[in-house]
């Protein structure tokens, strides 16, 4: 029995793909708690989507995909920008309409060369074949991404939670949300290769919002998101190898059905504390 | 290494002041939203700055924290550049109510810490210093014994008493207050009055915009009206006036004069006036047609009903 649970941990494609979606399943749960809190998880899934294009385009000529992706997420951040200033459109419909755009471009680019790209695997990820070349590029942009937030974690929550005191304390809010869209967007091209295009909003929402249930002090709150996302992640690439499954969907089962169980549970602001807490005002009243 | 922010004296520092000169600014979309604007506050003042909404008071306030840079003009803090004053920490902005995510997972003692963070390093770690400010600050507002409760679970007044205390913890000697009696009941505000005294006495200023024109003559002694300019600056006994008041509500003023028979039966020459921008009016109760407001005509601790909750 045992030695079937270890038999993944023989296979080096298989630790290479626990630990790689561990690293980006913790840096993304990370970001969540920002992203979450500002009610921009609607423009991580335009990024998400955004990138497509450039990393097809990046496989197709043969340089890394992660330059590709970044040009293509600030074409279309530019593109969002453009629509909303020029129309009287609101900003849902926008992001709506670029990102689907921009979707529908890499899919016809990876549809018209099918030899250079697989498109499941810009789509889906995976993280199962994943080259070592790739492997580099994502550890690194992960190592730097987790670098920056735990030296300006508090900066950021600053100017998240208010934007005057952070510039009457000497920050410039604007520099600090270019960099947090920064690391999104690396976040984003990282987390590509694990779980796809479709389902990376999962990681960069669920387990903040997971953690937002379960506390009221953001740095645990980062520390609930992080430990999330990093077990669901390996737990997610582990349980692949024996259910030959997608890890991109395991891991964003994994972390709903957490998600669900905080939601439940949660000792303040799950729904059981809610039911108890209106039946004490109730007995109270009686 | 800064000092802590000990609770009474501002001997060693810059003096705190603020000067606008000339000041024009200028939106993105090219409306002119303040033109040729001048006033000058020193040190122990509370000045409230009044006027209608729209009437370039956020304006101002955005200009003093650096967020608006004048098309003309000049502003300096503390006999400095803004940009200076506030990388030296030296203005601190307790913010509306409704500008502030009260769902955000921050506790009390979380958001008065963050007073702290422009004397901290770059990793923001706290040392004894700054939690010795931050309890100091909390005992001053009176909210200890809330230190560990989020901040959507406080009432109005505790709210504004926290982002008080974070202006305290982070040693502001230009104090911005913007609001600060909106949903406030009327026993809050007279305690948030009262630490602004305090503040005063220590040598701090305070620029409050506000709407309770009746409040403003028992704790303003210096007074801003605007209307997309400095209408008029100056002591409260002589700028506060009828007039004045006047010039910068035109018709948004309700203004209301009982005198004569509506007000008396016999023969009683005296009269009162009520004006009121929506908020505490203002009421006058003397002989005289009043130019002065605030000579002591004013009926003090006369509170008007129905302002509680109610936002501008």
């Amino acid at each position: 029995m045992i030695e079937l649970l270890l038999e993944p941990f023989g296979y080096q494609y298989m630790v290479k793909a626990i630990w790689v979606s561990a690293l980006v399943g913790g840096v993304c749960a990370f970001l969540s708690c920002y992203l979450m809190l500002k009610g921009w998880s609607l423009m991580g899934d335009a990024l998400s989507h955004a990138i497509v294009p450039g990393v097809a385009l990046a496989y197709l000529l043969k340089v890394p995909y992660a330059a590709g992706a970044f040009f293509s997420g600030l074409l279309a951040a530019l593109a969002m920008a453009l629509v909303r200033v020029r129309t009287q459109l609101r900003e849902d419909a926008v992001i709506g309409i670029v990102f689907t755009t921009f979707f529908a471009a890499g899919l016809l680019i990876v549809s018209i060369n099918p030899t250079s790209v697989n498109v499941q695997s810009i789509v889906l990820g995976n993280i199962l074949g994943i080259s070592d070349e790739d492997v580099v590029q994502v550890a690194i942009i992960a190592a730097i991404s987790l670098a920056i937030l735990v030296a300006r974690w508090k900066d950021l929550m600053l100017v998240f939670f208010d934007e005057n005191h952070a510039r009457a304390v000497g920050l410039s809010p604007t520099r600090m949300k270019i960099l947090f869209f920064v690391l999104l967007s690396a976040c984003t091209v990282a987390a590509l290769q694990t779980v796809g295009a479709i389902l990376v909003i999962a990681m960069v929402v669920t387990p903040g919002a997971t953690g937002y249930l379960l506390t009221d002090r953001f740095g645990v709150m980062i520390w609930i998101a992080i430990a999330m996302g990093v077990v669901t992640s390996a737990a997610g690439a582990y349980a692949s190898y024996f259910l030959d499954g997608s890890t991109g969907g395991l891991i964003v089962v994994f972390q709903t059905v957490l998600f669900l169980l905080a939601f439940v549970f949660a000792p303040k602001h799950g729904r059981l504390a809610a039911v108890r807490a209106a039946r004490t005002v109730e007995e109270a009243g009686l | 290494m800064k000092t802590p922010a000990t609770s009474s004296s501002l001997a060693a520092g810059p003096t705190p002041s603020i000067v606008v000169a000339g000041v024009t600014v200028r939106y993105g979309n090219g409306v002119t939203a303040v033109h040729d604007a001048s006033f000058a506050l020193g040190p122990g003042t509370i000045c409230a700055l009044v006027g209608i909404n729209g009437s370039g008071k956020s304006t101002l306030f955005k200009t003093l924290m650096g967020f608006l840079k004048p098309a003309k003009g000049m502003v300096s803090i503390a006999g400095m550049e803004v940009r200076q004053a506030l990388k030296r920490g030296l203005v601190a902005y307790v913010p509306q109510a409704e500008e502030v995510d009260w769902s955000f997972p921050v506790l009390v003692d979380d958001v008065v810490m963050m007073g702290r963070y422009g004397h901290m390093g770059f990793l923001r770690i706290a040392g004894k210093a700054d939690r010795d400010a931050v309890d100091d600050a909390l005992a001053r507002v009176n909210m200890l014994e809330f230190r560990r409760r989020q901040i959507g679970e406080l009432s109005g007044g505790q709210r504004k008493r926290v982002f008080l205390a974070r202006a305290l913890a982070q040693g502001g000697r230009v104090i911005l207050l913007d609001e600060p009696f909106t949903g406030v009941d009327v026993k809050t505000e007279d305690q948030i009055v009262d630490l602004m005294r305090e503040l005063r006495s220590e040598g701090r200023l305070m620029l409050v915009s506000t709407h309770n024109l009746g409040s403003i003559p028992d704790f303003c002694d210096q007074v801003v009206l605007v209307n997309k300019t400095v209408l008029a600056a100056g002591p409260t006994e002589t700028t506060f006036t009828h007039a004045n008041l006047q010039r910068a509500f035109g018709g948004a003023l309700r203004h209301f004069r009982l005198e004569g028979q509506a007000l008396h039966e016999d023969a009683d020459a005296r009269r009162v006036t009520v004006i009121s921008d929506d908020e505490r009016p203002l009421v006058l109760y003397g002989e005289r047609d009043h130019e002065k407001l605030a000579d002591g005509g004013k009926v003090n601790g006369e509170r008007a009903p129905g302002r509680e909750g109610r936002s501008s």
